[in-house]
């Protein structure tokens, strides 16, 4: 039991897990995301601010996606590619 | 005397050494990660980076057969080489980043020996946090709902790297990911801007 507790602390952080530190983490949490960000209530529950985050990061992952192939298919063209990365690369 | 009781607790173990500098440096860390995601040097990094592994994404795939299923493959390709270049950026601080990279060398190299050697250093008590977050969240006083409960596993699963973490340990993971996301699309979203603007043959515009 004792090595399990070790363990514990080791990954994490601190054993008495506080709920203090819980709300601080959720609140932080709270404030990255844009949705709750505009609803401006402090009575979002934790399972509101989770769900919320759990929605945003499947939409944030969507967009990455949808974004990946926009650029595959822009990179396809191979010569415009190749002189808009130079130009690019040189402009930064 | 008053040295040797600070320093006692300090040398006696590497863990609480480790421990309290983790304290101290997560919490400046945490104000940074923030910042770090936002700040334009990081982005500018970030993109240049991006643009140097994804030359190297379309050059190294074959003249690809005229066939519309390329797209979907070379966006996740294209994807792939995002996460990678974005979890490098984190620079190894946060375990979403490390979970990155190690699985792709998982999927590059597939061997076992190495499998078992990352999974071992990366999650090292992933054998005993199979029970622990069990524990960990019946302890929170009021935490304990299964709606609550059943959420932080969901996201749990979207972070990378964060299936068999505790609680705070998601919460801190999932907050970092979210900003360097954040980042990773605006960087992209730049980069298809300027390459629409350019390969359209218009001008392209000067960098805003």
């Amino acid at each position: 039991m004792s090595s399990r507790r070790s363990r514990s602390r080791q990954s994490g952080g601190s054993r008495p897990i506080t709920d203090d530190q819980i709300n601080d983490l959720v609140s932080k949490l709270q404030q990255l995301l844009p949705e709750i960000r505009e609803r401006r209530s402090d009575k979002v529950s934790a399972a509101t601010v989770l769900q919320e985050t759990c929605n945003y990061i499947r939409s944030l992952h969507r967009e990455v996606d949808d974004l990946s192939e926009r650029l595959s298919g822009l990179l396809e063209s191979s010569d415009t590619a190749q002189a808009a990365i130079i130009r690019n690369l040189l402009m930064q | 005397m008053a040295s040797t009781l600070l320093s006692n607790p300090v040398t006696n173990s590497d863990r609480s050494r480790k421990k309290k500098k983790k304290k101290i440096q997560a919490k400046d860390q945490n104000e940074q990660d923030h910042i770090k995601w936002k700040s334009d040097s990081q982005q500018q990094n970030y993109s240049s980076k991006l643009l140097q592994a994804l030359s190297q994404v379309r050059l190294g795939s074959p003249p690809p057969p005229p066939s519309s299923a390329d797209a979907p493959r070379r966006g996740r390709a294209v994807r792939e080489a995002a996460d990678t270049v974005l979890a490098v950026a984190a620079k190894g601080r946060s375990r979403w980043s490390r979970a990155i990279l190690t699985n792709r060398l998982k999927l590059n190299f597939q061997k076992k020996h190495k499998k078992q050697r990352v999974v071992a250093t990366v999650s090292g008590p992933s054998r005993s946090s199979s029970k622990k977050p069990k524990v960990s969240v019946l302890r929170l006083k009021g935490k304990s709902l299964p709606a609550v409960q059943r959420k932080v596993r969901v996201l749990g699963r979207l972070v990378p790297g964060c299936r068999k973490q505790p609680l705070p340990v998601i919460l801190e993971e999932a907050t970092d990911y979210i900003a360097a996301l954040e980042m990773q699309v605006r960087v992209m979203a730049a980069l298809a801007e300027r390459l629409s603007d350019s390969g359209a043959g218009s001008s392209s515009a000067p960098p805003s």
